[in-house]
């Protein structure tokens, strides 16, 4: 039964998941079942309302407890922190799932926990939950279960059965920074349950070719996440792991988390007077990149620029590196190099050889089909934008880049750049300002 | 110019592309029955919509037209934009002039256009999907209100119907007055005779507090405290929430109530 005091506690464990930034429901299609509730719709997922903060709330994101007996430097719910604790009963945690659901609020739960007495104690928790949101509610929605450091292989394989997706933070990309920040915890800890859950989805795979109706294993794939700005680590390195880590078939989506400074008395820790927001929307445009349009880790950061730039995004800043490989015909070009054209993106380059089959596209059309004609135009040739006597071209190889850049780069984005570089300057000398409760800022 | 008037229904257009073709007509544009004529008008002519003509035309595009692109056409006109029928017309009209389809010539005017304003209409079927807040009432049926600026309803029913099984639900257009009840077996489309009656209240959709179930306002209050707490205050961004969300959905949401 719900109280009062049940709603104190969903606010406290609300505030103590949100910094996990993953809240999809993407990546299963499930139909409807007769006596059943919910299905889940595949794609990106529903969204089903928006934070003051901008960010898309679909899965009640929720700890169910956040007590932790470990001291995580980067996390609000370490040991050390004197912070608010509660823990959500099974039930309650159960009927909040079912009753959001129900009210169309939410496409699923996403659970996760601090670690209390053992591993497999907390773990065994959680997927009890899970298991009976599906076996007892007869729940069909969409179901993202943290699984917990150090969990048994036993555990892990059952919660695969219930979860849709599963995911096991990496947080810091280069191990030695791991290992400073959070002394129990290295790659070994993230990678060996990434493994066991990849293993569990190929087997699974293998049994469902000979059994049509063998029950699926985490069909929606893992997710993992990386903090920015937390230490040292380079864009490079980050990126880099990120491809290495799509290199995985399970593996579906790195999430980026620009570090807020909950825990600034930690002397480990960089004074962030504001979360790197510039910087990490650059790193998801240059994941974006990876996963969509066919770059590479290394075309978009490299021994010379080991950070994205943040004045302009990673696509533009690779064109303006690579003049040699303009103008594109958009009449003519193949599909991955109109793709590479700043200013374009996937349903305008799909547009653009649907119809070119038709008429010769001019700038007119490149317009109406959404083309941002304003970055485009000194990286393309078409109908009319051609060189010929009296109208010379002038693109990125005329101008030279060094000169298109200013004007290609707002001064408001310049501005925000600029401003965060500087909130982000005092990394690692710490004022030494302690707060109780570990989340305030220091502005 | 020459001047079509119709009955305003898709059928109507439908027919209007019928009767071009057998007048050997090319009319510039079309305008609902009953409206004035513009200036320029020298020869008009009054559609006369019949089943018939509308299912003739609606099956030869079907031999030109992917099934994919004739949903499209059928999306399309619920947007309920005036300014659709002309372009809507002239699309379907060339399709049968180029005896081919022309669904993926974005560069053609009235195929974008088409295109686009189904586009726009999906779009508005997502944002219910997502926005829609039922309140359960004591009975055990769920109600949900919403006031979409497309007649996207009939767009969403499937999907609620197949999430939603083992519920009873009304989902409710406020603006059109009409909805849809599923008793767990069927749909059926309902309308209220007399609105000053309804049991909530139009412009919020809520629920007379005396027909709510026992717990309702506790998980509308859980609703809202967990909306709140969710949010990191390091990281404010009005901007991309009314992007996202856009304010004329809010009156209707439990979070923002
Ligand atoms: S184990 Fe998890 S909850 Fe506990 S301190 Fe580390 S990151 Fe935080």
């Amino acid at each position: 039964m719900l109280t009062e005091r049940t709603i104190e506690k969903l606010r406290i464990l609300a505030e103590s998941a949100k910094y996990d930034v993953s809240c999809s429901s993407s990546g299963t299609v499930r139909k409807g079942k007769a006596g059943m509730v919910g299905n889940t719709v595949g794609g990106v997922g529903i969204c089903h309302s928006f934070a003051d903060d901008g960010r898309c709330i679909s899965l009640l994101k929720v700890m169910l407890t956040n007590y932790c007996k470990y001291d995580c430097a980067y996390c609000v719910n370490r040991r050390t922190n004197d912070i608010r604790r509660a823990t959500l009963s099974v039930s309650e945690l159960e009927e909040i799932t079912m009753e959001f659901y129900r009210r169309n609020y939410i496409e699923g739960l996403f659970l996760s926990s601090g670690v209390v007495r053992t591993p497999d104690y907390t773990m065994e928790r959680l997927v009890a939950i899970v298991r009976d949101l599906r076996t007892v509610h007869r729940f069909n929605g969409y179901i993202h279960l943290k699984s917990i450091p150090g969990a048994s292989r036993e555990l892990l394989a059952e919660a695969g059965r219930w979860a849709d997706r599963m995911s096991v933070n990496i947080e810091i990309p280069r191990e030695e920074s791991l290992k400073l920040l959070a002394p129990e915890k290295d790659h070994q800890s993230v990678f060996q349950p990434m493994a066991l859950i990849q293993q569990g989805v190929l087997e699974n795979k293998e049994d469902r070719r000979r059994l049509r109706h063998a029950p699926r294993f985490v069909p929606a794939g893992q997710s993992t996440q990386m903090i920015v700005g937390a230490t040292g680590d380079s864009d490079r390195d980050i990126l880099r792991m990120s491809s290495a880590l799509y290199q995985q078939p399970t593996l579906r989506r790195v999430y980026y988390s620009g570090y807020i400074s909950v825990n600034t008395y930690d002397p480990r820790l960089p004074v962030l007077k504001q979360p790197p927001l510039v910087r990490e929307n650059r790193l998801y445009q240059a994941d974006w990149l990876m996963r969509f349009y066919q770059f590479r880790a290394d075309e978009l950061v490299d021994d010379l620029h080991t950070n994205l730039d943040l004045d302009v995004d990673p696509k533009l800043a690779w064109a303006l590196r690579h003049p040699e490989a303009f103008p594109v015909d958009i009449n003519r070009a193949d599909y991955e190099r109109i793709l590479r054209v700043p200013g374009i993106g996937v349903k305008s380059a799909t547009l653009i050889v649907n119809s070119r089959r038709f008429a010769r596209l001019t700038s007119y059309h490149l317009k109406k089909m959404g083309v941002v004609m304003k970055k485009a135009k000194y990286f393309i040739t078409c109908g009319e934008l051609s060189a010929s006597y009296a109208n010379p071209i002038v693109g990125v190889n005329e101008m030279h880049p060094e000169r298109l850049r200013p004007l290609l780069v707002s001064e408001a984005q310049r501005k925000r750049a600029a401003l965060e570089q500087q909130m982000t300057l005092d990394f690692g000398n710490n004022e030494g300002v302690t707060t109780t409760d570990g989340t305030d800022k220091t502005d | 110019m020459l001047i079509y008037a119709f009955d305003r229904t898709l059928d109507g257009v439908l027919a209007a592309v019928f009767d071009a073709y057998s007048l050997r007509q090319r009319p510039d544009a079309l305008i609902g029955e009953g409206e004035p004529l513009p200036l320029f008008c020298d020869e008009s002519h009054r559609v006369a919509t019949t089943e018939e003509k509308a299912r003739r035309v609606w099956k030869g595009l079907e031999k030109h037209l992917s099934h994919e692109a004739m949903r499209m056409l059928a999306v399309s006109f619920l947007s309920e934009d005036r300014e659709l029928d002309t372009p809507l017309f002239h699309y379907i009209y060339k399709v049968f002039e180029a005896k081919r389809s022309l669904e993926r010539n974005f560069a053609d005017p009235d195929v974008l256009f088409v295109t686009n304003t189904a586009r726009r209409v999906m779009h508005e079927r997502l944002r219910m999907m997502q926005f829609i807040r039922f309140q359960k009432a004591q009975d055990g049926t769920y109600l949900g209100v919403v006031h979409p600026d497309h007649s996207v309803l009939p767009l969403i029913i499937d999907h609620f119907r197949d999430r939603f099984q083992d519920q009873p639900w009304l989902i409710y257009d406020a603006r059109r007055q009409y909805g849809y009840y599923f008793d767990q077996r069927e749909v059926t489309r309902v309308t209220f005779e007399d609105t000053a009656s309804l049991p909530f209240d139009l412009r919020t959709g809520q629920l007379a507090e005396e027909l709510l179930s026992e717990n309702d306002q506790l998980f509308q209050r859980l609703w809202r405290t967990y909306f709140k707490a969710i949010c990191i205050k390091e990281r404010m961004n009005p901007k991309k929430q009314l992007n996202d969300m856009p304010r004329r959905y809010w009156a209707y949401m439990t979070e923002k109530q």
